[in-house]
């Protein structure tokens, strides 16, 4: 079993849902990625979900954007990366780490060299945002040899034929995209949410993630009503922008929300 | 990745991209879920549109009507002279509503967009050429229009942000990145994304993920099937040889078309090699660099070694581009076309060239096309023949040319 799915069985034993949290890699400078890791476990992390710094980050709202850039001007690159996960190994053997990026820095690195060094590195899943499955054949061969989870997302707009084929190529969870737009939109409509899971179950039986648009304690338990695992972003990364000249701060900064947001959704 | 198979045997290169948009191992589609639905509805109704004769008749008399088509073949024979070589024809895409050959797929786009109900358009801009010609269409059909231009480019090309104003349209400026071309086209997607139901996302040229490079590339046909006509009626045969600028590849691909399956005629795309390929300070991912992702597709690009997408320079704007349309890049790997360069220094001395002598201002990134033909031309015979597309006129280029000669306008 991954360590994903083993963070979720578990999980799902002691009734709780599992709280993701995404940083940017490199953000605001290389030094302290693996630190804030740790202080995210710390305060209450079940997954962690790194991300790839990439120049063109298409997907990503402003707040991300921008964290991408800080990173860039460190040149953190996917190798780096790679590094800070061997380097968050050393002291946490448990907790399971997200990769999540654009595909470019993958093709240039090759596939099947990128999936034998993230295996290596202690990486547990990869989120390429922008391969869908119709395209992602060799890299999810890659990734499968190398018992690395393939987790893709779903979208409000996403039919039902999709979402099972989707499903189907997913492994560890798969992330539903809670509204239109980039990451670090408003407006989640909850509605829309909950109707949306029940198709979504009934393709899979996957953990079901959501993310995007999520900002506080009451919208973090609001979701944890709902899906498997609630993924936290913008919210964390405008932080450590807030922070960015004063990094010492970031850590307990990102730990102080977290801990809020576990414990709304622990008593939810 | 698949690899393409380049035969020499082939029955035709006019019949890609494959359903899913793959140009042998480029192109596809590589975007985020978010707007797989949109890329869909748009190529369900590209298809069905395209094959509609209420569409094409609607579409064939706005060109000829708003846009002026067909734009005239013209032989420069004073220029052609000068050269002492293969005699030079101009198509004048210059001619054009709105000055260039954009206009053709905007016009294109924007009816597809009304036939679907969209009520609003939004596109990216570099140059400010595509931003011009879709607010031009925009305005046209009562459209609701907004252009996303890098916050650098429209520094540079201040006039092209008052016409795009003044035609009604909404001009965002874009922060992120370097603040140029490949950042406005972020930015139009972040957009679309979020404003699929209502929104339509016109894309300036043959990148992006399909149907995109096939739907643009369809619209800009007309510039290579009036060609083949033109020349046929003037020439009495077919050139011996094509030659047009590639940025994304709109104009190259347009003329080149409809030849394709003429093996006999030479098709050369020149690329901006900027203030040399040597220096690194160019824009010719398909001389200079190698396969990636970006912006929804799998082509050639201007990367570093991690994969980044790095800066470009030209002196061109239109062709400042790190990536290019995937037809190009197969029909580069199975060598139907040959793809070069030309630097700066080069397409301004062809700039001036073809204003003093056939008192035709071109704009600079026809001019790369230019260059290549002024090379070209001496090594051949009097009786053969270059068929070259001039895709702008230069207008928009007075202060970038003043300038760099040190004078100020």
């Amino acid at each position: 079993m991954s360590r994903i799915a083993a963070r979720f069985k578990q999980l799902r034993a002691r009734g709780r849902k599992a709280l993701i949290p995404y940083v940017t890699a490199g953000d605001p400078r290389p030094g302290v990625t693996v630190s804030l890791m740790h202080a995210m476990v710390e305060a209450g992390a079940d997954i962690i979900e790194l991300g790839v710094p990439f120049s063109d980050p298409m997907a990503d709202g402003p707040v991300i954007q921008r964290a991408s850039e800080r990173a860039l001007e460190h040149h953190t690159s996917l190798r780096d990366v790679l590094g800070m996960v061997r380097g968050f190994r050393e002291q946490d053997q448990k907790t399971p780490v997200v990769l999540m990026g654009y595909l470019n820095p993958i093709e240039v690195m090759g596939y099947e060299a990128f999936a034998a060094a993230a295996a290596g590195a202690g990486v547990d899943g990869v989120l390429t945002v922008d391969i869908p499955p119709e395209e992602a054949g060799e890299l999810l061969a890659a990734l499968k040899r190398h018992a690395l989870d393939a987790i893709f997302l779903l979208a409000p707009t996403t039919t039902g034929a999709r979402i099972d084929s989707i499903c189907r190529a997913a492994s560890g969870f798969v992330y539903y995209v809670s509204l239109k737009g980039v990451t670090g939109a408003s407006h989640l409509d909850l509605g829309e949410v909950e109707t949306k899971l029940a198709d979504i179950r009934a393709a899979t039986d996957l953990p079901v993630g959501v993310g995007f648009g999520i900002k506080d304690a009451a919208t973090a338990a609001a979701v944890a009503g709902l899906a498997d695992a609630v993924v936290v972003g913008s919210a964390l990364v405008s932080r450590v922008e807030a922070l960015a000249d004063r990094p010492e701060a970031i850590a307990p900064a990102l730990a102080g929300l977290l801990a809020e947001m576990r414990k709304a959704m622990d008593e939810r | 990745m698949e690899s393409s198979v380049p035969t020499s045997n082939r029955e035709t290169y006019c019949n890609q991209p494959d359903e899913q948009g793959h140009f042998g191992p480029y192109g596809g589609v590589f975007v985020a879920e978010t707007l797989m639905a949109a890329l869909d509805e748009l190529r369900v109704n590209y298809e069905k549109y395209l094959k509609d004769e209420s569409f094409l008749a609607e579409l064939d008399a706005d060109l000829a009507h708003y846009v002026g088509r067909p734009s005239p073949l013209y032989h420069a024979r004073r220029w052609s002279r000068e050269l002492g070589g293969a005699q030079i024809y101009l198509k004048r895409e210059d001619l054009n509503h709105t000055g260039a050959h954009k206009v053709n797929n905007t016009i294109g786009q924007a009816l597809l967009a009304r036939r679907m109900g969209k009520t609003r358009i939004i596109a990216e801009t570099g140059a400010g050429q595509h931003g011009v010609a879709t607010a031009t269409v925009a305005a046209r059909l009562g459209l609701e229009c907004v252009i996303y231009m890098g916050a650098v480019d429209m520094v540079r090309q201040e006039a092209n942000v008052y016409r795009m104003r003044l035609l009604g349209a909404e001009v965002r400026a874009v922060e992120s990145g370097s603040r140029t071309l490949k950042d406005a086209l972020n930015e139009a997607m972040r957009d679309w994304v979020t404003n699929v139901d209502d929104t339509f996302y016109i894309i300036g040229t043959v990148a992006g993920p399909h149907p995109y490079p096939a739907m643009v590339r369809d619209f800009q046909a007309v510039i290579g099937r009036e060609a083949r006509q033109q020349i046929r009626q003037q020439a009495g045969r077919l050139p011996d040889a094509l030659v047009a600028c590639v940025g994304g590849g709109s104009n190259a691909i347009g003329l080149f078309h409809p030849f394709l399956d003429d093996e006999e005629v030479a098709i050369y795309g020149v690329e901006a090699a900027g203030d040399g390929l040597e220096t690194g300070n160019h824009a010719a991912p398909l001389c200079a660099g190698r396969p990636g992702v970006l912006h929804g597709n799998r082509t050639y690009l201007m990367e570093d070694g991690d994969g980044q997408i790095i800066e470009t320079h030209s002196i061109s704007a239109g062709l400042d581009y790190p990536g290019v349309g995937p037809e190009h890049a197969w029909l580069k790997d199975c060598g139907r076309a040959q793809y070069v360069a030309a630097t700066d220094d080069e397409a301004l001395a062809a700039f001036h060239a073809l204003t003093r002598i056939e008192g035709i201002i071109p704009a600079l990134e026809s001019s790369h096309a230019l260059a290549h033909a002024a090379k070209l031309a001496p090594t051949l015979d009097k009786d053969r023949i270059i068929l070259v597309n001039l895709s702008g006129r230069g207008d928009k280029d007075m202060h970038t040319v003043a300038a760099r000669e040190g004078i100020r306008l």
